[in-house]
């Protein structure tokens, strides 16, 4: 067992006061250079902790993940992460939104003719050269995504982390927006790993579909391989076989086997 | 009913006359400038005549009620004849205490200007370390509450023993003043800054200086200019009562030498002068806060 990411038995649990909650048990999972893994689970399940100690923005109780071997347990810009939200700075244009990342991970190996182009080249990436000096306030939600994940992209991650990415946006934007995604990974074969909580997506997007059980204590139930070729269409695979099935998968896991008691 | 009718005659409609849609060329019609100036004018003068309106109603009956015989306060023609020296020749100095209102105000404003200044600083940093820091919030936030509620003028005895001059007692007594909202605001500021930017912060490794410029500074500015432009108004507010203890030149002494001398008159000019001062500052830093915050204070 190789592999590029390494989640190795990490388990957390929150303490409040002399009550602790344990949300996760005991994930140990190994996602390929270049892979896209999808996290798809009920909400509450811990899935968000999961990329959260991943992207070091909070420390694991038990085991620990390792990137190229290396244990990681701060944030770094090797580790990119696209906020559900977005998080753009609103005091910033979109440009800068951008060259501010750019301008911090690359102020020692780029000079600032080439930063500039680095910048715009990941603004075409995501189609938003041509709001470049608009603020965040004055886009829509699917261009803040949009400039959300050149942002990312522009810290040359060796893994891309998305929060739910597409969760806040409505289902056409979403799926122009799944299109772009899938775009950019073929381009430029990113490792990618995505929380998301959208049975189709999962499966359009990713190589694997990892699927957690209910919270607390939240473990991996199964892991799915989609093995669809890319690059793949969406309109295409309505029909597929394979598809349809491993839809099928991922809904039984989430609805019949560990339905989500709390949802009325 | 309707609907299925309109359908059919429009789906039938269609395939028959489709022309080419033509191109018009957008025409942008721009009003000749007479009737621009005049729609300009309309405008401006729907907001100044309400307030010259009302303005003129209040001077007439202040001038019925106070012209009657017997009235304890002058008319406002009488305010007017009695202070037009002072209002026409705010420069004179003849020595002493002695001198136009325009040195009077700047004096004043000295007071406050430094006072001010030093608050702010103090206050935006001491706010940063309670928002910043849970321990330091802990420990001097209790004194704060406490502090803050504690009247301008009771500082003055207690900074005139400190001291021992009138003016540094008065500059301290601004400060006093001012600092607390400014310090409550700015850590209101910083603890709102939400989690998503202190995220992108440490995905991104910004330093604390980086952070504290590129993140903090701008997340929390509306609140601190909130903090900012209380302050400035307590100030102003603290300066006259403080002077009027204090003496020498002020605006405050001013009014409190005119007191003395039963020139009830030149009391309200200043009143006047106080009052338009004041609205003065609070605009100049609500302007500041705009420029600053590039107008995204409203997100």
């Amino acid at each position: 067992m190789k592999g590029y990411l390494k989640v190795d038995h990490v388990g957390k649990t929150f303490n409040k006061g002399a009550h602790a909650t344990e949300v996760l048990t005991d994930i140990t999972l190994t996602i390929e250079k270049g892979e896209y893994v999808s996290i798809i689970g009920h909400s509450g399940c811990g899935k968000s902790t999961l990329l959260n100690i991943v992207a070091g923005l909070i420390t694991s109780t038990t085991g620990g993940v390792l990137l190229e071997e290396r244990e990681v347990n701060e944030p770094g810009p090797d580790r990119a992460v696209v906020f559900q939200n977005h998080s753009l700075l609103p005091w910033l244009t979109v440009y800068d939104n951008v060259s501010l990342a750019v301008n911090k991970v690359f102020s020692g190996t780029k000079s600032r003719a080439e930063r500039h182009d680095w910048v715009m080249h990941n603004l075409e990436l995501v189609q938003m050269t041509h709001a470049k000096d608009k603020r965040p306030g004055e886009i829509s939600g699917g261009m803040k995504q949009r400039v959300g994940i050149a942002r990312a992209l522009a810290m040359e991650p060796k893994v891309l982390l998305l929060d739910e990415p597409f969760g806040a946006l409505d289902a056409l934007t979403r799926a122009h927006l799944q299109d772009s995604v899938m775009a950019i990974h073929q381009k430029l074969g990113n490792t990618v790993m995505m929380i998301t909580h959208d049975v189709d997506e999962a499966v359009l997007l990713s190589d694997r579909i990892v699927m957690m059980t209910n919270g607390p204590a939240a473990r991996i139930g199964e892991i799915l391989d989609v093995p669809l070729a890319r690059p793949r269409k969406r309109l295409e695979l309505a029909g597929n076989q394979t598809y349809l099935k491993c839809r099928q998968r991922v809904l039984e896991f989430l609805y019949e086997r560990h339905r989500f008691v709390e949802a009325a | 009913m309707n609907m299925p009718l309109a359908k059919t005659e429009t789906a039938s409609a269609v395939p028959v006359a489709r022309p080419a849609a033509t191109v018009l060329p957008l025409q942008i019609k721009r009003a000749p400038f007479r009737e621009r100036a005049i729609a300009r004018a309309i405008t401006i003068a729907e907001h100044l005549l309400p307030p010259i309106i009302v303005l003129t109603i209040a001077l007439v009956v202040w001038e019925i009620l106070c012209g009657r015989p017997g009235a304890t306060l002058p008319p406002p023609s009488q305010v007017l004849s009695e202070t037009w020296e002072l209002i026409v020749d705010p420069f004179y100095d003849r020595g002493g205490i002695d001198k136009g209102l325009f040195w009077h105000l700047s004096a004043s404003l000295q007071r406050v200007a430094v006072g001010y200044c030093l608050a702010a600083l103090a206050g935006i940093a001491l706010g940063t370390l309670v928002g910043q820091s849970t321990w330091a919030m802990r420990g001097l936030d209790p004194m704060f509450q406490v502090l803050r509620t504690v009247p301008p003028l009771a500082w003055l005895p207690l900074s005139l023993a400190a001291f021992r001059q009138g003016q540094p007692a008065a500059i301290f007594v601004i400060f006093i003043t001012a600092i607390w909202p400014i310090i409550i605001n700015t850590a209101v500021g910083i603890r709102n800054i939400p989690q998503d930017f202190r995220n992108v912060a440490a995905v991104l490794r910004l330093n604390h200086l980086e952070f504290f410029w590129k993140i903090m500074v701008p997340s929390a500015a509306p609140y601190i200019f909130t903090g900012l432009r209380i302050g400035i108004g307590l100030s102003w507010l603290a300066i006259v009562a403080a002077e009027m203890l204090i003496g020498g030149v002020g605006i405050g002494f001013f009014i409190w030498d005119a007191w003395n001398s039963s020139r009830i008159s030149e009391i309200i000019l200043a009143l006047v002068y106080v009052g338009v001062i004041g609205f003065i500052l609070d605009r100049i830093v609500a302007l500041l806060a705009t420029i600053v915050t590039r107008g995204t204070a409203a997100n």
